[in-house]
């Protein structure tokens, strides 16, 4: 069959792209250069989803931010991502009310409901502000989202609307041969009648392979600190600084899951490289205090680093001047995640009248993928009498069975490393790190997929966990 | 109504031994282990080196577990295999899902908490750099490669020198890697010196005290580190960093008792070993429910383990079967100049002796220890060398305790 759109870029941009339009009946092919959607940005950022009152108005970042944000909630519950509108808060020493008022009037341009809080309304909707902290922006309709659940989500329902995802397909070159699109990637041809460029920090790449626009990217990194879920109870609402020329600023934030998260640090890389620095975790040490009182490193379980791509001061989406039928999304740093679903619409919005979609009945809602932590007892032993897997926890931590290990390699996009399955059902996300299940979730990677043990990797090419079989190294 | 007098969470050393135990007083006993058979972590340690003390002899890690094991099977002590105890209350309620049962609540005259412990990790200490494959907690490696027969890396550094750490550089050498070196945050060993000995020094592998790895290099596999030496506050003099080019860091930095099912019950935590506070018996702040082996605190031997675990399962079961003996007064137990912690935290004045087990917060040559409660000296003895890789441990009288104790180090 004629694949009518390819996406390129397996992140939340890319797939809920793919996701609307194949919602819309269009056929999709979406290729992805990493071994799994969600490996880029997508996977690490703060996850927040923002309410809008900081973007410039009239920007492209200001119009997605806050339709993303009319977008999300209902979207999350369609395909079941764990969310929480929790709200958010922009906490200003004294003498930076000026700043808070200055946000309320960009807004209120936005379209954006926001209060300014005295200290002790503030206290009340976040006990643990810092000393310091004299008045907050207060704005109710912000909260945070698991970003790469959300991605993979999409992805997995544009594959049950028909869409065809393929990992591990760099493209390499793009061309066109009067009817279509020829794309040469490392997983051979693809041919269609429209391309997507949502590659995130590969963008430029894919524009220059194609012929199009080139923008010039920078990357500026962002590390974090994330907590046990135990702190999880100390902090209920997002706590922005005050946003400066950098970005946003170090915050503390509840993650969707249940666990804190302090970051991000905003440091100028040449390359997307994802390396936490000692540097950026002191300067985080150092940052979380002046917004939040008595923070607890000491109940960090991981730190990690993303990148942002950033192309001048908004976004870029639109079609190519210079390649007809090309359209590209560039530069989708903070509010991306939040602006995703809205991107996603309007880059439909674009394509859609150019071509002919298939009738059809989408599927709108997921398939809930259950969780033990989720169940009643009755239910829980309902489904252990039918598949002893729901008796058996594999990951201690977050009490993840082994039933629900299996459903996610056989999912619609399948899980087939030990983090791919950390993504879908947080095996290893937990205090021990996978620590005492990354054993059992190999064998059950290798048991189901008919791979050998030794293969099982923790991510893209070249991560098998192991690198020999005992008694058969090199030196023997 | 209760449906066992005795519920031991766990089915290691600790939990076999106070399982074994408590049956001997005429308890009925249930054991809940995790795995597929009992054992815990001994089961990967396929090292010798255990039950010098316990049975005279010198075992593997199974062999140790083995001969429990067997006990066990002897024994009236019921075993539910693959059972994660999923919640524990003040009133010894416990829930627990198998495949074997399904999701079942139960009710326990006594619960013994002997979940063991788990290994800090990379995220734990904050490490810098990438996070590739190649960077696993010494405890995980020890598994892949002692039950699943596969080595995770051929050039191989150690970050902290715990006794798995020590044991897994020997491990890994003699399947074929090479290990570069072992780097130590301290001046000293967390391990015990025959680790030291027989598993570095034996095999050429050079230590790095007071020195710390900085930077982890490579995605998706690791292809190096870069390692420095620490100032007095242990913080790295990035000015003297070195690279080392390998495609494995395996971590020994530090074993956390695994109470993560306490979160819901008032048993009183001690800030210093992780673990619950306990009295003689073994007994948490929450009555009935005791504690024993790594989830109280981490031990050097497993010998200890088990004859710790011992007097928590004997007192479960008098506990259960007997019910609660008549409060008699309990006087804290502090850690003073030099000891980092010393347990059990309360000694009641009715018992006659008392014997403490605690741990040294450095090196100390020719030291005196001492036992004192309100200006008495209950203990004072001499010793050549401590250490904080090695448990101490005192015997003495209790006869008249009518003051807090304390144990210390005269230097």
């Amino acid at each position: 069959m004629q694949t009518q759109v390819t996406v390129i870029g397996g992140g939340v941009v890319g797939c809920a792209t793919a996701d609307a339009l194949s919602r819309a009946g269009v056929s999709v092919l979406l290729l992805e250069k990493g071994d799994d959607v969600a490996v880029g940005a997508s996977r690490a950022n703060s996850g927040i989803v923002h309410a809008g009152y900081d973007c410039k108005p009239g920007t492209l970042k200001a119009r997605f931010n806050v339709r993303g944000n009319e977008l999300m909630w209902k979207l999350a519950d369609e395909l079941g991502v764990p969310h929480a509108k929790c709200g958010s808060l922009v906490a200003a020493p004294e003498g930076a009310e000026d700043g808070l008022r200055e946000l309320a009037s960009k807004a209120e341009l936005n379209g954006v409901r926001v209060r300014i809080l005295s200290r002790a309304e503030s206290l009340a909707v976040e006990p643990r502000l810092a000393s310091c902290v004299s008045s907050c922006l207060y704005a109710p309709d912000a909260g945070v989202i698991s970003p790469y659940k959300l991605t993979i989500r999409l992805a997995e329902r544009a594959v049950l609307n028909g869409a065809r995802v393929v990992t591990e397909a760099e493209v390499r070159g793009i061309a066109h041969d009067g009817e279509n699109f020829v794309l040469t990637t490392s997983k051979g041809e693809f041919k269609s009648l429209f391309v997507i460029n949502a590659a995130g920090a590969g963008a430029e790449a894919v524009n220059a392979a194609a012929g199009a626009e080139s923008f010039g990217t920078e990357f500026r990194r962002g590390d974090y600190f994330v907590l046990d879920k135990l702190e999880g109870e100390n902090v209920s609402t997002v706590i922005f600084p005050l946003p400066t020329a950098a970005g946003k600023g170090i915050l503390v934030a509840p993650t969707a899951d249940g666990n804190v998260i302090y970051g991000p640090t905003s440091v100028p890389e040449d390359a997307p490289d994802t390396a936490v620095t000692a540097e950026a975790l002191a300067e985080i040490r150092r940052s979380v205090p002046l917004t939040y009182d008595r923070p607890a490193f000491g109940r960090s379980i991981r730190v990690y680093a993303g990148v942002r791509s950033i192309v001048g001061e908004d976004f870029i989406v639109r079609e190519s001047d210079k390649v007809k039928g090309f359209f590209y999304a560039a530069g989708i740093c903070s509010p991306g995640l939040t602006a995703a679903p809205a991107i996603a619409e309007y880059l439909a919005g674009l394509v859609l009248p150019r071509l002919t979609p298939t009738l059809h009945e989408p599927v709108v809602v997921l398939p809930h993928a259950p969780r033990l932590t989720e169940m009643s007892d009755e239910e829980i032993n309902a489904r252990v009498a039918a598949d002893p897997a729901w008796g058996r926890i594999v990951c201690r931590c977050e009490k993840v069975t082994e039933a629900e290990i299996v459903a996610a390699v056989h999912s619609p996009v399948p899980a087939l490393t030990v983090d791919a399955v950390k993504r879908r059902v947080r095996a290893g996300m937990g205090r021990c790190q996978g620590g005492f299940c990354m054993p059992r979730v190999m064998e059950i990677i290798a048991r189901e997929t008919g791979v050998p043990f030794s293969a099982v990797r923790k991510g893209g090419a070249g991560s098998e966990i192991a690198v020999a079989a005992v008694k058969e190294t090199e030196n023997d | 109504m209760t449906d066992y007098d005795v519920v031991v969470i766990g089915g290691g050393p600790a939990g076999m031994a106070a399982a074994l135990a408590a049956e001997a007083e005429g308890a009925k006993v249930l054991v809940l282990e995790r795995d597929t058979r009992l054992g815990g972590i001994l089961n990967q340690c396929i090292h010798a080196g255990f039950g010098l003390h316990y049975f005279g002899e010198e075992l593997t890690g199974p062999e140790y577990a083995a001969r429990f094991a067997e006990r066990v099977r002897k024994s009236s002590v019921e075993v539910c295999l693959e059972a994660m105890v999923l919640s524990l209350t003040d009133g010894r309620e416990v829930a627990f899902l198998s495949p074997e049962r399904g999701l079942s609540r139960i009710k326990a005259g006594a619960v013994v908490l002997a979940m063991g412990c788990r290994e800090r990790t990379a995220g734990a200490i904050n490490l810098p750099g990438s996070r590739p494959a190649g960077v696993y907690t010494a405890g995980a490696a020890q598994r892949l490669c002692n039950i699943e027969g596969q080595l995770v890396g051929r050039r191989v550094v150690i970050l902290g020198s715990g006794d798995i750490g020590l044991i897994m550089a020997r491990r890994m050498t003699l399947e074929g890697a090479k290990v570069e070196r072992v780097i130590e945050l301290m001046p000293y060993s967390s391990g015990l010196k025959r680790n030291i000995v027989q598993c570095l020094e034996d095999f050429g592998i050079p230590i790095n005290y007071a020195h710390t790895v900085t930077r982890v290099v490579g995605e998706p596999r690791m292809t190096g580190l870069y390692y420095a030496p620490v100032d007095e506050n242990r913080r790295p003099v990035t000015a003297e960093e070195k690279f080392i080019e390998c495609d494995c860091l395996l971590l020994s930095v530090g074993l956390i008792p695994e109470n993560d099912l306490l979160v819901g019950t008032a048993v009183e935590r001690d800030p210093v070993t992780s673990g619950a506070v306990v009295d003689e018996r073994r007994m948490t702040s929450v009555p009935g429910i005791f504690s024993c082996g790594n989830v109280l605190h981490v031990h050097d031997l497993v010998d200890n383990v088990s004859r710790e675990a011992e007097t928590a399962g004997r007192c479960a079961a008098r506990y259960a079967l007997a019910g609660e003996k008549a409060v008699t007064p309990a006087f804290k137990v502090t850690a003073g100049s030099g000891v980092r912690y010393a347990l059990p935290q309360l000694l009641h004045a009715s018992e006659d002796k008392a014997e403490l087990f605690f741990r040294v917060d450095n090196i100390y040559r020719s030291c005196r220890i001492v036992v004192e409660s309100g200006g008495k000296t209950l203990y004072s003895g001499r010793r050549m060398v401590v250490a904080p890789g090695e448990m101490e441990k005192v015997v003495f009288p209790l006869a008249g305790l009518s003051a807090p104790v304390t144990v210390r180090l005269e230097i």
